[in-house]
């Protein structure tokens, strides 16, 4: 009877999920407003996500290593699952932030989050056309950010089996080929 | 001890003070962060008085510029309403409503109503705190487990 390959016996990598660490979400909470900006910390802290906050879409970009000039930019090995921005900041906003991320290559994957005290449906539209992946109504809910985290799991969740069951395909293939050799 | 301060909670929200945004703060405090709300309304109030003189320079200007104005003001109902404060925020709505009206007699006014409401809500949430961390940490509303 054939036996069972372990995936050890064949060394493959476990470190195959994009999450920065396992079952952790790693945020960028960007917003002006030092209140908003403790609140959504805690708000993500309290859903088991790694939260990393900064006042200003400057800085989310510098944090990123978009801020340079050229387009090539965007720093190595940094696991970022989820941007939550504020659309209402002095400066750059939300807005142009969601803008220049899904114009870097680095960066157009990650799902961004538009926040907004204001229900404004033009805003809502011109956001979710630029590519935002949901528009809070602030003040935030942690059934909102609950939902998302959920939502982000279960995609990490389907991009992990899917590659699973692409080296497991690989690894049978290997098998049967090893198999014939020795016959 | 501990009667007193859930009666002072209630009656803030009673009276109008707090909504439930306040409470949704207090759902996230648990042993490990038993002081967040403290530490939001720390904040909400050191940030707010920071707002309140800068529109308090711009208004003694006399040359009301509406859009700094507004501004200001967006930035302060925001931070009111993370918080729950009620009666601020409402203060915040008619300020803005005044200052798109181009109507520099009400904004005078509601700023002055503003900063009672502020003032009040700063006394009682200090001494709402300040009970709350005398009566001990089973008094402050917790996330169920």
């Amino acid at each position: 009877m054939a036996e069972v390959m372990r995936s050890e016996t064949l060394n493959i990598s476990n470190n195959t999920s994009s999450l920065a660490s396992p079952e952790l979400l790693h945020v960028l909470a960007v917003d002006d407003s030092i209140v908003d900006r403790k609140f959504i910390e805690r708000l993500l802290r309290v859903s088991s996500c790694k939260v990393t906050v900064v006042d200003s879409a400057t800085r989310a970009l510098q944090y990123l290593g978009l801020d340079g000039d050229n387009n090539s930019g965007g720093v190595e090995d940094l696991k970022i699952n989820l941007i939550m921005t504020d659309y209402s900041m002095p400066g750059m906003t939300g807005y142009e932030l969601l803008k220049k991320i899904k114009e870097s290559s680095a960066f157009r994957e990650i799902p961004v989050v538009i926040m907004s005290s204001e229900n404004i449906l033009p805003r809502i539209d011109r956001c979710l056309e630029e590519g935002a992946e949901d528009f809070l109504l602030k003040p935030v809910k942690l059934a909102d950010v609950k939902r998302l985290r959920d939502s982000l799991l279960k995609a990490e969740e389907r991009v992990f089996k899917n590659m699973m069951h692409k080296r497991e395909l690989e690894a049978n293939d290997i098998y049967s080929q090893l198999k014939r050799a020795k016959i | 001890m501990q009667r007193q301060v859930a009666l002072i909670k209630q009656s803030l929200f009673d009276q109008g003070y707090l909504d439930e945004q306040f409470m949704e703060l207090e759902e996230l405090q648990d042993d490990a962060n038993p002081n967040f709300v403290e530490e939001v309304a720390t904040l909400y109030f050191k940030d707010s008085a920071r707002l309140i003189n800068n529109i308090e320079q711009a208004l003694e200007r006399g040359s009301f510029d509406f859009n700094r104005l507004d501004n200001y003001m967006h930035q302060f109902k925001g931070s009111s309403t993370s918080i729950g404060a009620s009666k601020v925020k409402t203060e915040c709505t008619m300020f803005r409503e005044y200052c798109r009206a181009g109507n520099a007699e009400g904004c005078l006014r509601t700023f002055k109503q503003l900063k009672k409401e502020h003032a009040t809500l700063r006394k009682k949430l200090e001494q709402y705190f300040q009970l709350a961390r005398q009566a001990g940490p089973k008094e402050i509303a917790r996330r169920p487990k």
